[in-house]
């Protein structure tokens, strides 16, 4: 089971500071979505609003067509775990995870039995006795076992050292192709969980940068390399975030598609084409000082 | 496990076919499922599908219905050919620019050839 999510219009306002401004997409639903932005981006307050947790101030969400807010039905579809984690500081990690056993109607206990062992996580231990790491994953445990059809993880791995992390994603992958649902993750450490993202989102400063699946979005990213006076020449009238150079080597990092002609002129001149990481484009796309676009 | 030399799916796609050519993966034998494809280089399905589907649209592959993906009976042969015409552009080429940069004669590298071919 999946549930597609359609955004339209939709603002948040704290006080005078906007952190949701006007923002629309649709998300079909049945994916694994990244949701990038920097900190402070609104990522948790758009993850929040989603989940119900929190009522926007204008504009429009539904899941599978309802909106979520007070709307029971909708919101035992949807699990948000945030950092924060959202659980008892005082309770067991064991009632915590009894609490979710008896309030997540999809819950595996087996999955989360797995996932206590392989997190190793204390049981007897109260949640407020937990390091940072461990908290994390106590919030991992509890979104991938609730199974969810929309789950949703703010940030919610960057406690987590980075064995933990990859562990995590590998269960997160593995779990998603024999229960495939709709799973969103928020982070802006991209370059770990890039390979898992079906589609991308990007915001910043509350707006939409861009929506696309995560292939598209590598290709529209070329690193060029060659001698230093050819990259120069070829990369002159283009968009080039950056350059290093080694010797009379250097390499180019070009924001836009390349035709085909484009192309086999970088080869006559001698130049190798490659992929730019998604971190790369990410950082250019919501760099602030290139001002708006 | 990638290169980060080109994107993912054509890596997948890549090997593949080098296990075709190789023989390790015979003709009307099944390939892995997208999904375990996905499993075992740890990215999104969607992104393996694309790799299979790009040798499905080469012929390399072929479906049965309900099944999974297959190698083509002709696909060897297929890869074989297409090598052979890159063969000197990709591999010939680059050797001899390499001996001339670094000062070996060409009579060199073709005694060197033969010697080995006899």
């Amino acid at each position: 089971m999946s549930l597609g999510i359609t955004v339209s219009g939709l603002s948040l306002d704290y006080g005078d500071t906007r952190a949701i401004d006007d923002l629309s997409f649709e998300l079909d639903g049945g994916k694994i979505y990244g949701l990038l932005g920097r900190n402070g981006s609104g990522k948790t307050s758009l993850l929040s609003m989603i989940a119900a947790f929190r009522r926007q101030t204008a504009g429009q969400i539904t899941v599978d067509g309802n909106e979520p807010f007070e709307n029971a039905a909708v919101t035992s579809q949807i699990c948000l775990i945030r950092e924060s984690g959202d659980v008892f500081e005082t309770d067991t990690v064991k009632n915590v995870l009894k609490f979710a056993a008896d309030f997540r109607p999809y819950w595996d206990a087996d999955l989360a039995a797995r996932l206590v062992d392989r997190f190793e996580l204390p049981l007897k231990k109260r949640v407020q006795a937990l390091s940072r790491g461990k908290r994390s994953a106590l919030g991992v445990t509890l979104g991938m076992a609730s199974r969810a059809p929309l789950t949703l993880f703010d940030e919610v791995h960057l406690g987590m050292d980075a064995p933990s992390r990859y562990a995590f994603y590998e269960e997160l992958l593995n779990d998603y192709l024999e229960h495939p649902r709709t799973i969103v993750l928020s982070t802006h450490l991209i370059e770990e969980v890039a390979s898992l993202f079906e589609e991308v989102i990007i915001i910043d400063r509350g707006r939409l940068i861009l929506h696309e699946p995560a292939d598209e979005v590598r290709a529209r990213g070329v690193a060029i390399t060659g001698r230093a006076d050819a990259v120069a020449s070829f990369t002159q009238s283009m968009d080039v975030l950056s350059t290093k150079q080694l010797g009379g080597t250097s390499q180019a990092t070009v924001y836009g598609a390349l035709s085909d002609e484009r192309r086999r002129d970088a080869a006559e001149a001698g130049l190798e084409l490659g992929p730019v990481p998604l971190q790369d484009l990410f950082v250019h796309l919501t760099d602030n000082k290139r001002g708006d676009r | 496990m990638f290169d980060d030399r080109s994107p993912i799916y054509r890596q997948i796609a890549e090997s593949i076919k080098s296990d075709i050519l190789s023989g390790a993966l015979a003709e009307d034998s099944q390939v892995m499922s997208t999904n375990q494809y996905a499993a075992a280089y740890r990215i999104n399905p969607a992104t393996a599908a694309k790799g299979l589907r790009e040798l499905l649209d080469e012929e390399i592959l072929y479906k049965r219905r309900g099944i999974g993906m297959f190698v083509s009976p002709n696909a060897q042969e297929k890869l074989r050919a297409e090598h052979r015409q890159s063969f000197f552009s990709d591999v010939v080429d680059p050797m001899i620019d390499e001996a001339t940069t670094i000062g070996i004669p060409l009579s060199d590298v073709i005694d060197h050839i033969q010697r080995k071919d006899g």
